[in-house]
């Protein structure tokens, strides 16, 4: 089959490589439809996740039609299905509380170490994220192995546009799962820093959630202009100064609650930035982290941090004084997809969550290290790439 | 259970920092000087996991290194290690102490190629399932045969235990061993 894989930092290519297969019991092979490149791919992209090997197969945002099942799958061959990031088991204690990206059973066992020493405990399995995450095969590719297929896929109505439910994958859940963990009130102000796709479903999911004003922060016009027609304020952080004008427009209390989606390569210069990158570029430090300080910063007292953007190393000038004088609770985590997808797959249906805007290029399979390039260095058009094999 | 006293806290005895917690770690005939314990929580009962356990035909599924386990009685049996260079190591090991649902305990007997003793020790936890805690000594190997038992153990027993309690979790809890093989082919390779 063809697939993107992975060669090092801005080095991917679409190669052949063996079918994959059923290994497991609880498996399905799925042929894969749609698939997006993410945010957090342009982290493995740009070369900061630890882990990688030449040749690995990306991608985490896929959906397709089942053409094989294991002897314990309760799928059927013909069904069109989403697949949830995260590679959960559905049957240990984490997985029974729905938090399903700290399945115990996710991660083969060999691949348990990093993480064990890195953060204490592993976590789930992730497609087409490095080893550590368990080295499996991702989906930007013609054909996938899926595990614990009996409990992860969410089975698609006949009929229904791939491009509408694709996002249920990741960035839907992200952005949901985000909002969700800024507790929001009736009457809230919410500000929102980053307007990718997790930032822009975190907008919309603040207002469905009772937000009565959402401000959200980014330097691309395009991006904060796709904020503002889901009815959110915007901050363009070059043209203003973030703080201070947040300050200005709550009031002087500062937002209610503050959602992080930007993550670990923000953009800017910044004077702790530059620091970052001077350090991570030297292995001193391994975040670039100005969104998550500024946000802290800007909470109001008592407030809520919710930080869906992923880190995955240790950051310095974390400002733990402001988090604990100010008695702010922080929420993170990467995103329980499975304990999400079927009620956010009723409101795509009953129209209540827009997710086809965000799509500004829809490719063949063949052109995604042009896709990966454009999502790189035109964020501003660049919304969100979809890959379709045999699109052309 | 543990004697806590010389330390003063409840920490099991093989996360002292002093070694000589050795003759506290209450395992029955210790072989060598080196000691490890890890614990993982399998959200079974405690009879089926002590039960699956018990039948020693079964660890070859989830501990990695060992090829094949026969019984020679209901206490004892002879097990085949994998080596390096296509080599097994063999020995025979007897069940000392054991209890339904609660412990085995084992020691190789003399003339092992590696020797070695333990116990695996089963909690019920409630509704977090049953708690198992493998703690296993062995003789700290020097010079060729240290090389060839740390290749044997991949790193060193710590991890090789970690891996196997983790596979065995997996095993209980999914009915499979997570891998990230995208073939048969692939997942043989890993295997062998
Ligand atoms: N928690 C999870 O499970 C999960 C899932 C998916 C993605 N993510 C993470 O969420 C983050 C966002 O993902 P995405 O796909 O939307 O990425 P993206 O790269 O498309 O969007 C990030 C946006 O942040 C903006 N930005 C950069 N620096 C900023 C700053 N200092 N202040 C304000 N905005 C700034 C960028 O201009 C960009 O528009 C990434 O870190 C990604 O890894 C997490
Ligand atoms: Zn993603
Ligand atoms: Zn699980």
């Amino acid at each position: 089959m063809r697939a993107l894989a992975w060669h090092g930092k801005h080095d991917v290519r679409v190669d052949t490589v063996d079918d994959p297969e059923i290994v497991n019991p609880r498996d399905c092979i799925i042929k894969v439809t749609a698939t997006a490149i993410c945010g957090s791919d342009l982290h493995l992209y740009d070369g900061y996740i630890p882990t990688m090997q030449a040749g690995d197969i990306l991608g985490h945002e896929f959906m397709g039609e089942v053409v094989e099942v294991g002897a314990k799958s309760t799928l059927k061959k013909g069904q069109k299905v989403v697949v949830p990031f995260t590679i959960a088991c559905g049957s240990c204690y984490h997985c029974g509380k729905h938090q399903y990206s700290a399945c115990d059973n996710g991660l083969p066992a060999d691949n348990q170490d990093v993480a064990q020493e890195l953060y204490g405990h592993p976590m789930a399995g992730l497609f087409g994220y490095s080893h550590m995450t368990g080295g499996y095969a991702g989906g930007q590719a013609e054909y996938v192995r899926v595990p614990f297929s009996d409990v992860g896929p969410i089975v698609i109505p006949d009929g229904v546009d791939d491009e509408k439910v694709l996002f249920l994958s990741d960035i839907l859940p992200t952005g949901w799962m985000a909002a969700e963990n800024a507790q929001i009130e009736p009457g809230d102000t919410v500000a929102v820093w980053g307007c990718g796709p997790v930032g822009l479903f975190a907008v919309q999911s603040a207002f469905l959630m009772g937000a009565e004003r959402v401000i959200a922060i980014d330097h691309f016009p395009h991006r904060l202009e796709l904020a503002k027609k889901f009815g959110a304020e915007t901050i363009n952080y070059e043209e203003s100064a973030v703080y201070e004008a947040l300050m200005v427009m709550t009031g002087g209390i500062g937002p209610d609650a503050v959602i992080d989606s930007v993550g670990l390569e923000a953009h800017g210069f910044f004077v702790d930035n530059v620091l970052d990158q001077i350090k991570a570029s030297t292995f001193l430090g391994t975040d670039r982290a100005h969104s998550i300080r500024q946000a802290i910063i800007a909470c109001r007292k008592g407030g809520r941090v919710s930080m869906p953007a992923v880190y995955g190393g240790f950051i310095d000038k974390f400002p733990l004084g402001a988090l604990m004088e100010k008695g702010l609770t922080l929420k993170t985590g990467q995103t329980h997809v499975q304990h999400y997808m079927p009620a956010l797959l009723n409101a795509i249906m009953e129209g209540k969550i827009d997710t086809t805007f965000l799509i500004s290029h829809r490719m063949d399979l063949e052109d995604a290290p042009k896709g990966y390039d454009m999502f790189k260095n035109n964020q501003n058009e660049v919304t969100k790439v979809v890959l379709k094999p045999g699109f052309n | 259970m543990h004697d806590t006293k010389p330390h003063g806290d409840d920490a099991p005895p093989s996360t002292w920092k002093k070694r000589d917690a050795f003759a506290e770690s209450g395992i029955p005939d210790g072989k060598g000087g080196s000691l490890v314990a890890r614990a993982v929580t399998i959200n079974r009962p405690v009879s089926e996991v002590f039960a699956y356990f018990r039948d020693f035909t079964n660890l070859p599924t989830f501990m990695e290194n060992v090829e094949r386990i026969d019984i020679l009685d209901n206490k004892r049996s002879h097990w085949v290690v994998k080596a390096p260079a296509g080599k097994t190591v063999e020995w025979d090991a007897v069940v000392i102490e054991e209890a339904s649902d609660r412990l085995i305990a084992w020691a190789s007997e003399p003339g092992a190629d590696v020797a070695n003793s333990g116990q695996v020790e089963f909690r019920d936890a409630g509704a977090r399932g049953t708690v198992v805690t493998a703690t296993i000594a062995y003789d700290p190997p020097a010079g060729i045969v240290g090389k060839l038992i740390a290749k044997m153990f991949q790193r060193e027993p710590a991890i090789q235990a970690r891996r196997d309690l983790r596979r065995f979790k997996q095993l209980m809890e999914t009915g499979e061993i997570a891998t990230a093989a995208m073939n048969r082919k692939q997942h043989e390779e890993e295997l062998a």
